[in-house]
Order: structure tokens, then sequence, then C-alpha cells
């Protein structure tokens, strides 16, 4: 025999890190991404803590005190058409804005997933009648159709997450549909049929941890269009209402100070691009950490 | 070719009917009595009895659906509240000034576009082709309403050498292909041309760099053509994909103006909707909204054809 001893068998076995794991190492290692990630964190901070941080009353307006540009003593980033401190209102304004503009994505998520994923699953007629519908509303561009629906509902808060959520969903389904739809040809998921499993244990077990990722990818990239898309809505006067502090309802009422005051007046939509961007980078960096083809 | 575009049709059909569908709900899910929105407020119990049997609100909501659809088919869209006049004919008048624009903002954008974008992906890995990615970033995650703004914040309010609103110097109705038009339609062109110019850019980089890797591009090279000869088949290649991109893109220029038109206060269709949603004018939104979706239908059905015309194997597909 040798004299060279193996080494213990446990350290040659090595654990591989699992899918998630490796997806948030890979995303760590990301600067662009995790910058944008520090960026939405300090955001929904604002947002949370806006009474704490915020140096005044967003909304004790102020006749004598309009429009003063930025840099003046008490108002470091001036103040609005009514005399309201516009960094305090930038601030609060993140709590509306964030609300308008991410909440429709993730429920718009998860009505959309199980349409798409039932869709896909069940083929057939079902798939047709689904997949007709949602051409329908692929028909409009989404500015259109948030603007259809906003503008018949009429504005305020709900009617707006109600609109932007309807304008997703489709989008969602069809990407949903269509992982689903090559998931379902694949050998695993026929011999799980074959071996006489339900269609709700095939669906759980087999189909859905192979189609989220995509899915989830997906999106996350509409959050960046979401957060343009509501406080657009609000810019139109079609979203929350006056006298709330929301970044695009404040771009709309500083519009008629551009002539008095212009940089203040464009401040709120660099709070908008600033977090679209965001998110847009965050869901790019998501995408190549979680190996989604796009 | 007839049996591809009998089978493009045949799918375009169920599509608009579903949206004349959804079109015609527009006005059953607003809240309150439909008629309480086309009516004013102070007509009188018998005129709206009259106007209901009129307009068929008696009947079952499917033959409401019959009816408004046949009227909308004779291009009779009701006519609109605030103005009295005819829906269609606010919606002609409107949508010339619509299209110039998203004509004119596709032109930029698919230009300044196509251009970035075969650049970088002809010099892939440089700085141009860091820049092009950037700015196709940039160009969808950007607020275009801002950034009309901050364009009226440059060129009209401090350096003043364009107009910030309007839709030409007489108004919507002088319209003439001179300067003093021009320097109207500038601004909001340029806003609206931001947002095709990072998709087509990106869309064209990757085309580009698909047909460079093909084994017929390094023939080319390897038998030592010169780079305007492969430039040319690149083109040829890359092409149909971009000029369908370009026309879906005119398509959701014109279907979301709204926002651009409304800080521009261009006389568009877009700024038409806006004034809709402000009066509540329910019967101009509506048919407006119609009219641009219609259009949208038609436009991805022309591009379809288009490309089955230009690149045969997409018939087959």
């Amino acid at each position: 025999m040798t004299a060279i001893a193996l080494a213990a068998p446990k350290r040659i076995i090595l654990r591989s890190p699992g899918y998630w794991k490796s997806t948030f190492q890979r995303l760590a290692r990301d600067k662009v991404a995790m910058t944008a990630l520090g960026v939405i964190a300090a955001l929904f901070l604002c947002a949370i803590f806006a009474p704490l941080i915020a140096p005044a009353d967003p909304n004790a307006a102020s006749m004598i005190r309009r429009l003063r540009p930025i840099g003046t003593p008490n108002y470091p980033l001036g103040s609005d058409e009514l005399g309201r401190d516009m960094l305090s209102r930038l601030i609060y304004g993140a709590r509306l804005s964030l609300i308008i503009g991410v909440t429709p994505v993730p429920i718009a998520f998860v009505i959309g997933s199980a349409i798409g994923i039932l869709a896909g699953y069940a083929g057939g007629l079902f798939n047709t009648i689904i997949m007709r519908t949602v051409d329908v509303f692929y028909a409009f561009p989404s500015v259109l159709l948030a603007v259809a629906l906003s503008g018949a509902l009429g504005s305020g808060l709900t009617n707006t997450l109600v609109s932007l959520t309807v304008v997703f969903i489709p989008q969602i389904a069809r990407i949903a549909e269509s992982v689903t739809t090559q998931v379902r040809q694949l050998d695993y998921v026929e011999a799980a049929r074959a071996s006489g499993a339900p269609a709700y244990r095939i669906i759980l077990e087999q189909v859905l941890g192979n189609v989220l990722a995509p899915i989830f990818v997906f999106a996350t990239s509409l959050i960046s269009v979401s957060m343009i898309l509501a406080s657009g809505l609000s810019f139109l006067g079609l979203g929350v209402r006056p006298p709330d502090a929301e970044w695009g309802l404040m771009l709309n009422t500083l519009r008629t100070a551009i002539y008095a005051n212009p940089l203040v007046a464009i401040l709120p939509g660099v709070m908008i691009f600033i977090t679209s961007i965001s998110f847009n980078l965050l869901s790019d960096g998501l995408r190549s950490a979680m190996d989604v083809k796009s | 070719m007839y049996a591809y575009a009998f089978k493009r049709l045949l799918h375009i059909i169920p599509v608009a009917i579903g949206v004349s569908i959804f079109c015609f709900l527009l006005i059953h899910i607003a809240p309150g009595d439909p008629l309480a929105a086309i009516l004013p407020s102070d007509a009188t119990a018998e005129f709206q009895a009259q106007m209901r049997t009129l307009y068929g609100f008696d009947k079952p909501l499917i033959v409401q659906y019959g009816l408004w659809a046949m009227r909308a088919l004779q291009g009779d869209l009701g006519l609109s509240i605030a103005t009295g006049r005819s829906v269609s004919g606010e919606i002609a008048s409107a949508a010339v000034n619509s299209i110039i624009l998203a004509v004119a903002a596709t032109f930029i954008g698919f230009t300044l576009g196509a251009l970035l974008g075969f650049m970088a992906g002809f010099l892939r890995g440089t700085w141009v082709d860091r820049l092009a990615s950037s700015l196709s970033i940039l160009g969808v995650c950007v607020p275009h309403y801002w950034l009309g703004m901050v364009l009226v914040v440059i060129f009209s309010v401090t350096l003043g050498w364009l107009p910030a609103t309007g839709g030409g110097p007489g108004g919507s109705a002088g319209r003439a292909f001179d300067w003093a038009y021009f320097r109207y339609l500038l601004l909001p062109a340029i806003t609206m041309s931001v947002i095709p110019m990072g998709i087509i850019a990106r869309t064209v980089r990757s085309l580009v760099s698909d047909v460079m890797a093909q084994d017929f591009v390094q023939t080319l090279s390897a038998k030592g053509q010169m780079a305007p000869r492969i430039i040319r088949h690149v083109i040829r290649n890359a092409a149909p994909t971009a000029l369908s991109v370009m026309g879906l893109q005119l398509g959701y220029l014109l279907g979301g103006s709204i926002l651009i038109e409304t800080v521009f206060s261009w006389p568009g269709t877009g700024f038409l909707l806006n004034g809709a949603i402000f009066t509540r004018d329910l019967p101009l939104l509506q048919g407006t909204i119609l009219v641009l979706a219609m259009f949208f239908v038609s436009l991805n059905l022309i591009v379809d054809l288009l490309q089955g015309i230009i690149d045969p194997r997409i018939q087959r597909s």
C-alpha cells in the first residue's frame, strides 16, 4: 500500500452554494447594481422616516415666501408656488411616489404570473382565450391604456393603482405564458404527468420553480416604467390629488413657475429620474446575476 | 404573400373587436350613470329620457355595443360635451398635428439612434459602444415630460431661442413649412425622439453585432473586402428589423403623446385627450382612445406586412 493518506472524504465533497445564494453573491459583486440598490434603500428610508428627516411641514404654505430660490436660509432647496419647503416636500413626496410607482408591479406580478402560467400549462382553448385578451391590451401603448383607465375611473390613489396594475398584468401574463409553454414540453414535466401527478402539483413543483426567475426579472424591469407612468398620471392630474406631496403632481403644479424659478420647478423630475434609473440598473444587474436571457 | 397577408388580417380582426369593446366599456366603468356623463348636468328629465332611448341606454349592454360599433364604423363617434362638435371632427383636426410631431420625432430618433447603434455594433467594446448603451438606458428611464420641461428651461427660459409652448405661430391653424413653424416643432420633437432613440440604438447595435458575427461577413473580410462593402451587407441584413421597430415606435409615440403634448400645449390628439379628461368629456375621451388604439393596431399590421415583403423568410415562420 501507498504511504500517501487520502484526505477526509467530507472535505472533497463540496456543497454547491445553491441558486439563490449564488445569485446574491453575483449581485453583490455588481458595483452598478449595488449602487442602485443603495439609492433605492435611501429613498425608501426617506419615505419611511420622512417626519424625522424633513426640516419643515410639507404642507405649511406661506404666501409671502413663494418660489424662493435654492439656498435660501430655512429653504435649502427653495420653496414652491405656495411657499412650501421644497426639500420637505421632496422627502415626503417619496412616500406617495414610491407607493403608486412600485405597488402595481408586485400585484400585477402575482396576478399576471397566475394567469400566464395557467394559460401556458393548460394550452388549448383556454390559452387561446387568455392570450387573445392579452393581445387586445397590447393594442394600446402603455401610456394610453393607463390614461384611458384613469381618465374613465377618475383621479385618486386607488384608481391610479388599479389602472397601472391593469396595464402591467397582460405584459407579465404574456412572458409567463411563453416561458411556461416552453417548460411544459420538457421531459421532467412529461415524466411527472406520466406518473400521474395532478396538475396543481406539477405546476407548483415542476413548473413554478423553473418559470419564476424570468418572470421575476421581467417584473423588476417594469418598476422603472411604472415609476415614470405613475408620476406621469399625477402630472396629468389623474393620479393623487393636491395638496398631497407627490413628485409628478409637484412637477405639474410647478410648471407655472418655470419662468419665475426654473431650477426649483424641475427638482421633482430629478427625483423621478433618479428613482427610475436606479430600479432599471438594479433590474439589469438582477438579470445578469440570475442569468436570464432577455 | 397573399396567404401571409390574409393570416395577419385574420389575426387583427379579433384584436380590433376587443379594442372596440374595451373602449365601449370605458363609459360604463366610469363612476355614475353613463347618460349623466354624456348630457350636460342641467338637462331636463324629459330630455334625459329622450336621450336614453336615442343612445339606447335602455337596451341590453350587448345591443348598445352593436349600435355604438355600427355608428363608430360609419365615423360617428358622438358629440363632444364640452364643445358640442362632432368627436370625429375634433380628432381629425388634432390628429394631423400629432402625426407631424410623431413623424418628426421618429425621424430624429431613428436617424440618431440607428447611427449610434450602428457605430456601437461595429465598434463593440469601445467608448462609442459604452456611450450608446448609457444613452439607451437614459432614454428609457428619463421621465420625458420632465425632459421637456428641462429643455424649455434651457432653450426658452434661459437662452430664449425657441418658443416654450404652442402649435405654431398662428396657433393650430398656421401650419406652414417654414422656420417660424419649425421653431415650435423643434423642442417637442426632440423631447419625444429620446424614447425611440435609445430603443433603436439598442436594437441596431445587437442586430449589427449579430450580423458581424456571421460566417459570410467573416468570409467577406477574409476575402479582403473593404469596410464599405461589408457595411452594405450588414445594413441589408439589419434593415428589416430596424424598420419594423421604427414603425412600432411611431405607433407608441402617437398613442403615448399625451404627456409631451401637454407639456408643450401641442394641439394634437394627446392634448385633446388631456382636455377631455379635465372636462370629463367622456365621448371625446372614448373616441380619441378608440382612434389612437385602432391606428396603433393598423400600424402593427402594416409593419408586419412590410416586413413580410422585405424579408420573405418571415412569411414562412
